[in-house]
């Protein structure tokens, strides 16, 4: 068990489309758990992160204060820290809140439209910070793959390129938006 | 006495080639199938030389030149594709994604758009500057067309065909660098200009998902410009002269 490689999958503000997209690898994931071991998933029952990781897919981009805390701790304990998809690598639709501000949104979502209980949550819930960025604008990211959602094929790629010892060669592989 | 020709030979990545004086770099060099990527170009309008993707390298001049926009001349030595240029080309686009609000993923256009294919095929990984998400509008006034501002890149294609094409004038620039955007008429909305002749012809030359059609679900919006080409041809008008 010791001698696997271990991976976590990390789920910031994004929509689950790019994890969707690592169980779209199917019977690959069956051939991948012979060498690799999933430490830390939104689907493990771990509630900290591990003291040492080998790759990190972190999907989602850093919008809230609970997503900058994970993501530099991620950093700290992660080899190869990977940005999985658009949302991680651009922005991307977490972005668009941007041009308006944290508050105007939190204003139209929790008061505005909102029929019963007209409160902004200030408690329990992680607060959101005033402007959401990419992941490597927070930490030095390692390997981009951008897609919404990157394919099934280009992450089973990237994962066996670097089981491989290999940097993995993406450039005609990935495009933002697909 | 010299014999004054007008014909010039001269190299382009090494390779022997020869060109009219009325004719540029980049129309050498897509004679002779060496790719020089553009944006703001588009046969058949003028040429503004204004998105810097064509520079190339010319042996023994101390600037970068615009392809698209530079005559041929005798005994030149062009270069096309250098590590320093191809640097350069990405840090154009990665500008362009950085100073507007390019979400792809839920873009009209998302696969056929200029800038995000250039973005891949100039091998753009991520953007290393700071997004700036400025607060742009959307004008959506007009009955068949709608200006993303979002996703506008300046280009002024839509400008160049309104008035050249088209002979409307509508399309025009306002402003100063960061805050330069189009504008329709003198400011007004564009579903309330008199001089729009609801034509589309600035949807179709837009690269991007700037001008598009009403209606189009993401990723559905395909631009058609086979009509630039046929009307300058016979209309017999050059712009680029």
């Amino acid at each position: 068990m010791s001698e696997k490689v271990s991976v976590a999958t990390v789920w910031l503000d994004g929509c689950s489309g790019c994890h969707m997209s690592i169980f779209d690898m199917d019977e690959r994931l069956i051939e991948l758990a012979e060498h690799v071991e999933f430490v830390y998933t939104p689907l493990v029952d771990r509630k900290d992160y591990p003291e040492h990781v080998d790759i990190a897919l972190v999907e989602g981009a850093v919008s809230s204060e609970d997503d900058l805390n994970k993501i530099r701790k991620i950093r700290e304990h992660t080899t190869t820290l990977i940005a999985l998809g658009d949302c991680a690598v651009a922005g991307n639709i977490p972005t668009m809140r941007n041009p308006f501000g944290t508050d105007a949104i939190l204003e139209t979502g929790y008061i505005e439209t909102a029929t019963a209980g007209q409160q902004v949550p200030d408690s329990i819930i992680p607060r959101l910070l005033p402007v959401v960025r990419p992941i490597h604008e927070i930490v030095p990211v390692d390997i981009f793959m951008q897609g919404c959602p990157p394919s099934a094929d280009v992450i089973y790629f990237v994962i066996t390129e670097l089981l491989a010892g290999r940097k993995p060669k993406l450039n005609d592989k990935t495009r933002p938006g697909a | 006495m010299p014999v004054r020709s007008r014909v010039k030979t001269f190299t382009m990545d090494g390779q022997d080639v020869s060109g009219h004086e009325s004719e540029t770099i980049l129309e050498i060099a897509r004679q002779n199938d060496i790719d020089i990527p553009t944006l703001c170009q588009l046969d058949g309008l003028s040429i503004i030389g204004a998105c810097r993707l064509c520079l190339v390298e010319v042996v023994g001049w101390n600037k970068l030149v615009p392809a698209c926009a530079t005559y041929v001349e005798e005994g030149m030595e062009v270069v096309t594709n250098s590590e320093r240029l191809q640097n350069y080309r990405r840090m154009i686009i990665e500008m362009l994604f950085a100073e507007g609000n390019h979400v792809c993923s839920v873009c009209v256009s998302n696969g056929n758009c200029s800038l995000q294919y250039l973005a891949t095929k100039l091998g753009m990984d991520y953007v290393r500057y700071p997004y700036l998400n400025p607060d742009r509008t959307v004008d959506m006034s007009h009955e068949r067309f709608v200006m993303d501002h979002n996703r506008c890149i300046l280009c002024t294609r839509c400008v160049r065909v309104c008035d050249e094409i088209e002979g409307a004038h509508t399309w025009d620039v306002e402003g100063r660098g960061y805050k330069s955007h189009l504008i329709t008429d003198l400011d007004i909305p564009w579903g309330d200009s008199r001089t729009c002749t609801s034509c589309g012809k600035c949807m179709n030359v837009c690269p991007t998902g700037a001008i598009v059609e009403k209606g189009k679900p993401a990723g559905e919006m395909i631009k058609r410009r086979e009509f630039l080409g046929y009307l300058t041809k016979m209309r017999g008008v050059n712009n680029n002269e």
